[in-house]
């Protein structure tokens, strides 16, 4: 499979690679996909008076789902709300050159933006009108923390 | 210093070893004849090569070579083993048993005679991959004319019990196929101590050409028929018609007669580089899983899946210099991850985090050190970058949480 040239420059120099503290009141936390499928993006704004100040992702993925949603952080900054839901996945595939394979990477990555610009909505008691693709629209119960899986790793003999 | 890129792919494809090369060259020369031209020289010569090469690849499986059918491949092997004996047995049965984690070769086919209206079970395998000998028992009926299992599965090295279920066959009086295109050449395969009636394998999976491989067919105890699959002109006793690929056959005769000589060497290497492998990458990382029998494994395989890291994504950090393929969905051509590791049980998630090694006779030291070192690095970037990862270090139990898929 050949990558674009930005593809690769994002795989090597992700932009905005990391968290910001979810319990800020002025952060939002998108994280869409599932480990099931190849594909989780976490994607996190922080946002001031309207605007969006800061962006950092995570994501657990192909290199064209870690590109488009380097991407995406990139985009956003300095974006407001209302300008950021207006990212669309087929900009993100023009930018990236994404093969029609790959599409799915920049719909999630649109995803991403929505459901951490939703949460941050929720957390400021607005009425959230971000549709996301596909999702029953559920927000995610609260993780059970637990101790580590105990792994089955077999050690060589 | 290493010379990049390194291939550790070798369960897809092998180099071709240079003395099979020279072996070969002399049949795009001079010796160019076709082996079926009974009248003059340059065919004799022809036929002689194919002969010796015969011999050769007979040799390696303790067959007679009366009993090798030259194809284009296992694939094509194993097309003829499957659909020519549902056909010349139908007045027998229409019972067919296999495995799940075959290869592609056995199981389309399998879905093609099913269509047919043949009966098709598909033994189920257990978390390192092998069948169960009293599901196989339990499986068979009054209608089974054939049991097809591989010898070593591609994906993950694990070799089955192909001596125990040969004796099973025989007790009941059953065909036993096995499709040992990973195995001819890396393990011992005996057909007569085995029990094996019908045996598929294929020259480039052992330093050998492309598009040629080989078909064992029993001529005794019981003597056993296939239909042909491809007619016209009655070659190889009217099993496989088609100008003979001299070139090809006689470069597949030189790799077994070299992989037979240098077997139990190159089985002691092999094993030695793949634990160096395996313990160099275990020392440095942590929730890395083994894929396949720790032991009962061929010697320079090693499928491992890197928790919280994607398949593709790792690849893609190292494919530049290294090339070893994944079972993640993503380096697949349909976006499905491996069935193979699905059928061990290995969840989804962990299916797209794994990659096979392959190792082969010209990996050294230095290029499994190499490996092993862009492996590691590679995976701790990638971990800093994943979401997951980060929430396994909080505590986090990733099978309780609800993802919002798309």
């Amino acid at each position: 499979m050949a990558y674009s040239d930005k593809v690769i420059d994002h795989y090597n120099n992700p932009r905005n690679v990391g968290s910001l503290d979810k319990s800020d009141p002025e952060v939002g936390t998108g994280i869409v996909g599932a480990p099931e499928c190849g594909d989780v993006m976490k994607l996190q704004l922080k946002v001031k008076d309207g605007v969006i100040q800061d962006a950092r992702f995570k994501t657990f993925g192909c290199g064209s789902a870690i590109a488009s949603s380097s991407l995406a952080t990139e985009w956003v900054k300095g974006k407001t709300v209302e300008e950021a839901l207006k990212i669309r996945n087929t900009d993100i595939v023009n930018e990236l050159s994404l093969p029609p394979i790959k599409i799915h990477c920049s719909v999630l990555a649109e995803d991403a933006i929505k459901s951490a610009i939703a949460d941050y909505q929720k957390k400021h008691g607005i009425a959230s009108s971000v549709q996301i693709h596909g999702t029953t629209g559920a927000v995610s119960s609260v993780p059970k923390v637990q101790s580590p899986r105990d792994g089955t790793a077999v050690k060589p003999s | 210093m290493v010379k990049l890129p390194i291939y550790m792919d070798h369960q897809a494809t092998t180099p071709v070893d240079p003395r099979v090369l020279e072996a070969m060259l002399p049949c795009f020369r001079e010796a160019f004849g076709n082996a079926a031209s009974r009248n003059h020289p340059f065919g004799w010569q022809a036929e002689k090569l194919v002969e010796n090469a015969r011999a050769q690849i007979a040799h390696i499986t303790h067959a007679d070579p009366k009993e090798i059918v030259f194809t284009s491949g296992a694939t094509e092997s194993d097309n003829i083993a499957l659909k020519g004996a549902a056909e010349m047995y139908r007045e027998k049965g229409n019972h067919i048993i296999t495995q799940v984690t075959e290869h592609k070769a056995i199981l389309d086919t399998a879905k093609y005679l099913e269509k047919q209206g043949v009966q098709v079970t598909y033994l189920p395998v257990d978390p390192y991959g092998l069948i169960s000998l009293e599901k196989l028992q339990a499986a068979i009926t009054d209608k089974t004319i054939l049991i097809s299992i591989m010898a070593a599965n591609n994906e993950i090295g694990t070799l089955q019990p192909i001596e125990e279920i040969g004796k099973i066959a025989k007790e009941k009086g059953i065909l036993f196929h096995v499709d040992a295109a990973q195995a001819v050449g890396k393990i011992p395969m005996d057909v007569e101590k085995m029990g094996i009636d019908i045996l598929s394998f294929s020259a480039h999976k052992m330093y050998g050409p492309k598009g040629i491989g080989a078909l064992y067919v029993r001529k005794k105890n019981p003597r056993v028929r296939l239909a042909p699959v491809i007619h016209g002109g009655g070659h190889e006793r009217g099993v496989r018609s088609g100008t003979l690929n001299v070139p090809g056959i006689v470069g597949f005769g030189k790799a077994c007669e070299i992989a037979e000589r240098e077997l139990p060497e190159e089985t002691k290497r092999l094993l030695k580089l793949r634990t160096r492998l395996h313990e160099t990458i275990t020392g440095e990382l942590d929730e890395v899983y083994l894929n396949g029998h720790p032991e009962r494994r061929l010697p320079g395989n090693l499928n491992l899946s890197f928790a919280f890291v994607e398949g593709e994504s790792l690849l893609m950090g190292i494919n530049e210099e290294i090339a070893v393929s994944s079972g993640s969905a993503c380096t697949s051509a349909t976006l499905e991850p491996s069935y193979v590791l699905k059928a061990l049980g290995v969840g989804e998630d962990l299916a797209h985090t794994s990659i096979r090694f392959g190792l082969g006779r010209f990996n050294s030291e230095e290029e499994v050190d190499y490996v092993a070192k862009r492996i590691i690095e590679t995976v701790k970037r990638l971990r800093e970058m994943s979401p997951l990862y980060e929430m396994a270090k909080e505590g986090i139990d990733l099978k309780s949480v609800e993802w919002k898929k798309e």
